[in-house]
């Protein structure tokens, strides 16, 4: 029992470690910028003098690693900063859009890991057949598709020609909860799509493989028919790889807002990030940059332990 | 030649298709200026034209022939895509291939590196890059190139450690032979299957965060005709229901497709499965 | 016992045909075999491997593998006709009337659950015992088995217990529903020998006293003279001969047979005189990380002889061949190459050093590069040491592969994986040759092969050695090879040497206990062999 404690708590330490090391080298290509943060902000309006001052307020006259320290206590404590283009303070520029980009992967994801684990399944109990390989075939082209084409493919058929749904989703603070649902579904759907296919393909792997080891091939020696070895043999053993799979894929999710999100007008933190970049508003990147690593890390860290927990030879040392 | 052609009669028909798919685009893309009936960025006609004759895929919002410009846009983004992958592709492969073979601190400081720099999330570490160092071609090249390179240390690490622990090429290192020697000719003819493979997959993500860069407006800047920005400048066609702003963006995903046929075929191939 | 014997048989096969896919061919592995079992009689089967043995226990039970089919002929159980019958048939048979013990039991046990639940699970299954019942049944069986701790024992995991108890559990597991008949596949094959005489006498005691009919399936000729009471030789999916177990080893008929029986009695000629160290270990200490693995090792190699290191699995055999090549640089002590010191580490040593040492792996099938042409593969090493131009490289090789009575003109532009395993370490044997060195570090080259094949290569070893004085370093783990070739013999232990000397000295009384312990464990071709190591053990169920 100890072991898997100290395995777990290491590991722990390491994604803690991971997410400082990201933090600075977030930081550290910012400060890469040519030209400076102020020269930015003033643009054509700068004099030599309000250069100095800007510099002088927004601390740039201090080393680097001061720099560093002081934007890390900052984010801690949860001040990210102030944006260049309208001056906001950038943690409730990002407060409300994280909110409904939580929302938005949420629901994909509650659509997406149901789907994609029963068609993996299936499609590695029958694997071989018609349909394993038709599952097949469908899923290689989802993965091969952009993300916008998908998005722009959904909202041909489903907005424009049969009016089921909005285009666009305007939604704000104060959308009741299935109205939200409503506007939020058609971009929720394009996001899933990608996801369902990558993991059922690896679903599907994982369980086959799984399928092809010594001891399912002895249970039925014992005369297990195929739905107990599956069943009771094989399940127990696929959790672990399973759930490391869900984990791992739910990342795609992270990449995949930017782009649903530009397509529909989401409010969400894929589509600050967009305007952000455009604009040169580095605080706002920096800080998106910054929270969505820490998801991913967060998530990879979650596979991690999930492994860990589940390996029986940790759990019952020799 | 005739390995060759053994070859092509055990592919699949899908993995066939692919094929001929991407010698189809690499073909439009090399000859684009023999084939485009019009020039890439002039105006031809007016606004947002229909199908006709003249123009057999209409015009865009500027007034440019549909047709031309997703003839050249093919040239444009397949060069850029390749360029970069290639790129990601040495860099990450030889760095790859010294970790698993020198081991020790080199193997543990490249492999910290690339941890760091891949808890990043991809596109958004690119956009990251891009609004501190601009959005020029080389930029962009550049910046894909070196973060795609981490997915292929990772694999080629991978894959040589398998080779590494092999008998022949420990019986070659003892033997005396320099580390050169080892990588090029015992571990790197073995490890090719898995990277060609590799290397098809690399290209398609490469693909398609370029379209989508552009998309996005960061990539490829206007007036180069470019398949993602060609879906973004005619977006608003959708809303009445025309389909012509799809067209590039299913140039794109025809590619992609086509490529993680084949790669899916050489994969099956490597790993000799008996499913 | 023959008289308590019902006469009809338990099992019978006719004719039977089974075939097995590669890509899109399907090719027959079993062409024809008839055999009969009646209850309670044990039916020895063995081959070489690619025979069709396993595949054969396997259509007993009327089990294909995927990939597989049953092509012809039929298979009767107590009347039942298994070929042609429903998966609920054959399955209804599988545990109650027919088990399975399989050649690797960590394999075979699921990673997930305790032993005992797994044992229970399907006396439960099929309604003859409770759940306590089969526990306390298990606990019973695990006993008769002489596992240690038997109450316990059944209560851990898989990975908690150790290969040879594995296999042991295994067999309980199989006879928890006293089935009439038992497949034992190769149960004993990847043991140490001296925990493969337990596994041995367990399996024997307890089918002999269920009365259980088992089929038997191995390539090791004196396991299969010990458990059982017909022998039916395999070869290429057909039967060759087959016979009571007395009756074959006395007398043979088939060439085949013969040669297989032959095997164990090749000698290399004596030599005389003991020549000088060529190659010195002295007083080698060596550790991975913080684990000592090597202690205190000294050894002589004596030039033109061959001396033969022996010792089971973790005895640190390979791990001192590694030490004098210089991959795992000692922490004390060093190694003498012609009376001069060698650097610790390879990477140290001129090319000259290097080339006077050379190895032949184990494992063919990774000792060559796939990627090369077997011309290549022998090149190298004369391109890299000797400088010759390619006229002269060339030549070389093919004079070296004449030398391992491999045809030049049929084999020189071949690749590895056109090759059988025995051609393939001849290959290996030609490129450590080729840089014509004066040591040569055997590891275990022949424990992956049919005995066949292997004997060719002891064959082939002895006489390169005589005609150019070669000095081997041989390490084993089978003391029948070490009879056949050894000059001087060292026995080790967990990193120790625990006896050495010539081979006299070492392989005949008074011995070492260790050394008496290995040379007992090992079966001979004797039927009474076990009965006079492990008198039979509890009688009764």
């Amino acid at each position: 029992m100890r072991d898997i404690v100290q395995l777990v708590i290491r590991r722990l330490l390491l994604g803690l470690l991971t997410v400082l090391a990201v933090s600075l080298v977030i930081f550290g290509a910012v400060s890469m910028l040519p030209g400076d943060a102020a020269q930015e902000i003033l643009g054509q309006a700068a004099t030599p003098e309000s250069l100095a001052a800007l510099r002088l307020q927004l601390g740039l006259d201090q080393p680097a690693w001061l720099r560093y320290l002081h934007w890390l206590g900052g984010m801690v404590q949860g001040d990210f900063g102030t944006s260049i283009a309208n001056g906001q303070q950038v943690s409730s520029l990002i407060g409300e859009r994280l909110a409904n980009t939580l929302f938005l992967a949420g629901l994909a994801a509650i659509i997406a890991v149901p789907v994609a684990l029963v068609l993996g399944i299936l499609a590695a109990l029958y694997r071989n057949t018609l349909f394993d390989r038709a599952i097949s075939a469908l899923t290689l082209t989802a993965i091969s598709f952009p993300e916008f084409f998908i998005a722009y493919i959904l909202i041909l058929f489903l907005s424009v020609n049969l009016g089921i749904f909005p285009s666009i989703s305007n939604i704000s603070p104060g959308t009741e909860f299935w109205e939200r649902v409503y506007r939020s579904l058609l971009p929720a759907a394009a996001l899933s799509l990608a996801v369902i296919a990558h993991i059922m393909r690896m679903t599907r792997a994982a369980l086959v493989n799984l399928l092809g080891l010594p001891y399912i091939e002895m249970a039925r020696l014992k005369g297990a028919t195929p739905r107990r070895a599956v069943v009771v043999h094989a399940l127990p053993n696929a959790v672990a790889p399973i759930v490391t799979v869900v984990a791992l894929n739910l990342a795609y999710l992270i990449t995949g807002v930017v782009i649903v999100e530009t397509v529909f007008v989401y409010p969400g933190i894929g589509k600050l990030l967009v305007d952000s970049v455009s604009k040169r508003d580095l605080p706002v990147v920096q800080a998106v940059c910054l929270i969505t690593s820490l998801a991913y890390i967060l998530l990879n860290l979650l596979a991690d332990v999930v492994a860990i927990i589940s390996d029986p030879r940790l759990m019952h040392p020799r | 030649m005739s390995r060759a052609f053994r070859l092509l009669r055990t592919m699949p028909p899908s993995a066939l298709v692919g094929a001929a798919v991407i010698l189809l685009y690499v073909l439009v893309a090399v000859f684009a200026p023999v084939i485009a009936p019009y020039p890439e960025r002039e105006v031809v006609g007016a606004q947002y034209l229909e199908w006709s004759s003249e123009f057999p895929l209409g015009t865009d919002s500027l007034g440019r022939d549909m047709l031309s410009r997703l003839i050249y846009g093919a040239r444009n983004t397949i060069a850029i895509a390749f360029l970069a992958t290639t790129l990601a592709f040495v860099l990450g492969a030889v760095l790859g291939l010294l970790a698993a073979v020198l081991r020790g601190w080199v193997d543990q400081v490249l492999s910290r590196i690339v941890d760091v720099v891949m808890a990043i999330p991809g596109l958004i570490f690119i956009l990251l890059l891009l609004s501190v160092f601009g959005t020029s071609i080389t930029t962009l090249v550049l910046i894909i190139a070196i973060l795609d390179s981490t997915r292929v240390f990772r694999l080629t690490r991978a894959v040589a450690f398998g080779i590494v622990a092999l008998d022949y090429v420990e019986a070659a290192r003892v033997r005396g032979e320099g580390i050169l020697w080892v990588m090029r000719r015992e571990i790197l003819p073995n490890a090719m299957p898995p990277l060609v493979a590799e290397y098809g997959m690399r290209f398609c993500f490469v693909f398609l965060t370029i379209a989508a860069l552009s998309f996005l407006g960061l990539g490829i800047q206007p007036p180069a005709a470019d398949w993602g920005s060609m879906v973004r400048e005619n977006a608003t066609l959708i809303t009445f229901g025309d389909i012509t702003p799809l067209l590039p963006a299913a140039a794109i995903a025809l590619l992609t497709v086509a490529v993680n046929f084949v790669v899916d075929w050489m994969l099956h191939l490597s790993s000799g499965l008996k499913e | 016992m023959g008289d308590m014997r019902d006469d009809k048989p338990l099992l019978e096969i006719r004719g039977l045909k089974v075939e097995g896919r590669t890509g899109e061919e399907w090719r027959p592995i079993i062409k024809g075999v008839d055999l009969t079992l009646r209850r309670g009689e044990v039916l020895g089967l063995i081959g070489e491997s690619g025979a069709g043995k396993s595949t054969l226990g396997l259509a007993a039970m009327g089990f294909r593998r995927d990939g597989c089919r049953f092509a012809g002929g039929t298979v009767h159980f107590d009347g039942i006709e298994l070929t042609h019958a429903s998966h609920q048939v054959r399955r209804g048979l599988r545990s109650s009337r027919i088990a399975y013990v399989a050649q690797s039991a960590a394999a075979s046990f699921n990673p997930a659950y305790r032993l005992i639940r797994q044992h229970a699970e399907f006396p439960v299954l099929r309604g003859l015992m409770t759940r306590d019942e089969a526990e306390a049944d298990a606990v019973k069986l695990y006993r008769r088995m002489q596992l240690p701790n038997p109450e316990e024992i059944g209560f851990r995991y898989p990975h908690q217990v150790s290969g040879g108890q594995l296999q042991r559990a295994m067999t309980a597991m199989a006879m928890g529903c006293r089935p009439e008949l038992i497949i034992f596949d190769e149960p004993t094959t990847a043991l140490d020998v001296t925990t493969q005489l337990e596994v041995l006498s367990a399996i024997r005691d307890a089918v002999q006293s269920f009365g259980t009919a088992a089929i038997y399936v191995t390539h090791d000729l004196a396991v299969v003279a010990q458990m059982a009471d017909r022998i039916m030789v395999l070869l290429k999916g057909e039967t060759v001969e087959e016979a009571p177990t007395r009756d074959m080893l006395a007398a043979p008929r088939e060439d085949y047979t013969k040669s297989l029986w032959a095997v164990r009695s090749f000698r290399a000629p004596e030599k005389t005189g003991a020549g000088a160290p060529l190659v010195e270990v002295r007083q080698v200490n060596a550790a991975y990380g913080a684990t000592p693995v090597l202690r205190n090792i000294t050894v002589p190699f004596r030039e033109g002889r061959t001396t033969a290191v022996v010792g089971e699995s973790g005895s640190g055999k390979s791990t001192l061949a590694r030490a004098i090549m210089g991959l795992l640089p000692p922490v004390s002590g060093h190694v003498r190459l012609s009376g001069k010191e060698l650097p610790r580490r390879y990477q140290d040593r001129s090319r000259e050093e290097l080339r006077q040492t050379q190895v032949i792996y184990q494992m063919a099938d990774t000792a060559l590069n796939p990627r090369q042409k077997i011309g290549e593969i022998i090149g190298r090493p004369i391109e890299f040491y000797l400088g010759a131009d390619r006229r002269t490289r060339e030549a070389k090789v093919r004079g070296l592969l004449e030398d391992i009575e491999l045809d030049p003109a049929e084999y020189i532009d071949r690749y590895p994986s056109e090759l059988s395993g025995g051609q393939k370490q001849r290959i290996g044997i030609a490129r450590a040759l080729a840089a014509e060195p004066r040591f040569i570090i055997c590891d275990e080259v022949t424990s992956a092969l049919d005995q066949l094949v292997a004997e060719g290569i002891l064959k082939l070893l002895t006489r390169l050695q005589a005609e150019r004085n070669l000095t081997y370093m041989f390490i084993t783990h089978d003391i029948a090879t070490v009879r056949a070739i050894a000059d001087d013999v060292v026995v080790m232990r967990n990193g120790e040497v625990v006896a050495a000397g010539t081979k006299e000295q070492v392989l005949s009384p008074p011995f070492h206990p260790y050394t008496e312990l290995l040379l007992d464990s090992v079966p001979e071709m004797d039927p009474d062999w076990l009965t006079r190591r492990r008198p039979a053990g509890a009688p009764g169920p």
